[in-house]
């Protein structure tokens, strides 16, 4: 293993401090390593959301990750560019935020396409009463992560952090968050 | 435009972005655990909280361009009014739930556009900042659409109420499409055209407005002034709360 591939291990292994088991990697947020001859190490991360406060855990956590593997000299960088998507999270995360009650995100072309759907029909009707399924023009399928069921309604565009939705599944009863596709 | 002037006019630009989007997270955290639900509560803190991470990320990069030393917090915290170039819209007093609809509305959709447009920035750290902020206010514009849309096309009272708020802050709406930036800035592909962003961004708002059965106000007058450092009386209350504490303390870490 090359000095980057075991930086890059460690570094893809260190886990979200938000999200039930889900490592950085798997969320798809390391955008690369690179070591030199002296053996500094750059790593590029790049932030979920403009405002997300687990960034700076984040950048914490990977410096001590490979501090403790004996990577003292690290530089860690912020790159904003290509943006963060949600469809680079990978299957394994998906499969772990299921697991973890989170719904995981639709493909954004999904999402476009359902905001293009609306757009035509010009169709901003509400949904639901007061405090309850706050309108979006925006309506795709999501699963219950508990029962399965498809019969799943938006409560929230925004849930516990600024990440998710919330959601209430309609066939048994339970709520639950849904990674907003971005 | 040589190098240090064009630093500064790029910085001055990237500043009032930084500006509008501050000055709105601060009057969107006003309505915490004062919202009408609890999840409109959460709702409003995560648009705050998106608002405020473009806030800094711009107002870091305008100190840095400016290369006297001034940081994020110094920016924010420790200007006057004379300096911060906000529009007027985002520092207007929230008012009743449906006037921050309104302004949300209005404001989202503004930076939609704008955010679009300086995705293809010449200006690598802006195109940077935009080209993930444009995702975040594209929900922001439709939490507000779905509230003017329930609360225009709802109760006699709701109705009222959101055609008055309308009214409100429509007029202010103007100073959006005002040039935030020198010619030179917008010929050389950093910053947007603001005047080209309003076809597109009147087309939505009506869409919106007819679905909530609300007319377009008639304006009657045209406030301007704040990319000029020209605020409202409401501005210099929002600037001593948010800078209290900083200003009271200085240097306080924790």
């Amino acid at each position: 293993m090359t000095p980057a591939e075991e930086v890059t291990r460690l570094a893809a292994a260190v886990e979200d401090p938000e999200l039930p088991s889900l490592t950085i990697g798997d969320l798809g947020i390391l955008r690369g390593v690179a070591v030199d001859e002296g053996g500094h190490v750059d790593v590029n991360l790049t932030p979920t959301y403009s405002g997300c406060p687990a960034v700076e855990v984040i950048e914490h956590d990977v410096r001590a990750a490979l501090a403790d593997a004996g990577w003292g000299d690290v530089t860690v960088w912020r790159v904003l560019s290509p943006p963060w998507t949600t469809d680079w999270i990978t299957p394994e995360g998906r499969r772990k935020l299921a697991a973890g009650g989170i719904a995981p995100p639709a493909a954004v072309a999904e999402l476009a396409g359902a905001r293009a759907a609306a757009t035509a029909a010009n169709n901003g009707r509400s949904a639901g009463g007061f405090g309850h399924a706050l309108s979006q023009p925006v309506a795709f399928v999501v699963r219950c992560p508990h029962c399965g069921s498809k019969d799943t309604e938006v409560l929230s565009a925004f849930g516990s952090t600024p990440c998710k939705s919330l959601r209430r599944c309609r066939s048994c009863a339970e709520p639950f968050d849904h990674f907003k596709p971005l | 435009m040589s190098g240090t002037a064009l630093d500064s006019a790029v910085a001055c630009y990237v500043l009032a972005l930084g500006d509008d989007a501050l000055v709105c997270a601060q009057r969107l955290c006003e309505w915490a655990t004062r919202a009408p639900a609890i999840e409109e509560d959460v709702a409003l803190m995560n648009i705050a909280l998106d608002l405020l991470g473009q806030a800094r990320s711009l107002l870091a990069y305008a100190g840095e361009l400016e290369g006297s030393g001034r940081r994020e917090d110094e920016l924010a915290y420790l200007r006057d009014e004379r300096d911060f170039r906000n529009c007027q819209l985002v520092e207007l007093d929230n008012g009743d739930f449906a006037t921050t609809m309104a302004r949300q509305l209005l404001f989202s959709a503004y930076q939609f556009e704008l955010y679009g447009a300086l995705s293809s920035s010449t200006d690598e750290r802006l195109s940077g900042v935009a080209a993930k902020a444009v995702k975040e206010v594209a929900y922001h514009r439709e939490h507000a659409a779905g509230w003017v849309v329930r609360l225009g096309d709802g109760t006699r009272e709701s109705h009222a109420r959101m055609a008055a708020a309308l009214g409100t802050v429509w007029p202010f709406a103007g100073e959006l499409f005002e040039p935030a930036a020198p010619a030179e800035l917008v010929a050389a592909g950093v910053a947007a055209e603001a005047p080209s962003l309003q076809g597109p961004w009147l087309s939505w708002v009506t869409s919106i407005l007819s679905a909530a059965t609300l007319d377009i106000p008639t304006v009657t007058w045209a406030p301007s002034g704040g990319r000029h450092g020209l605020h409202t009386e409401a501005f210099g209350y929002l600037l001593a709360e948010m800078q209290h504490l900083h200003r009271s303390y200085p240097g306080a870490t924790w």
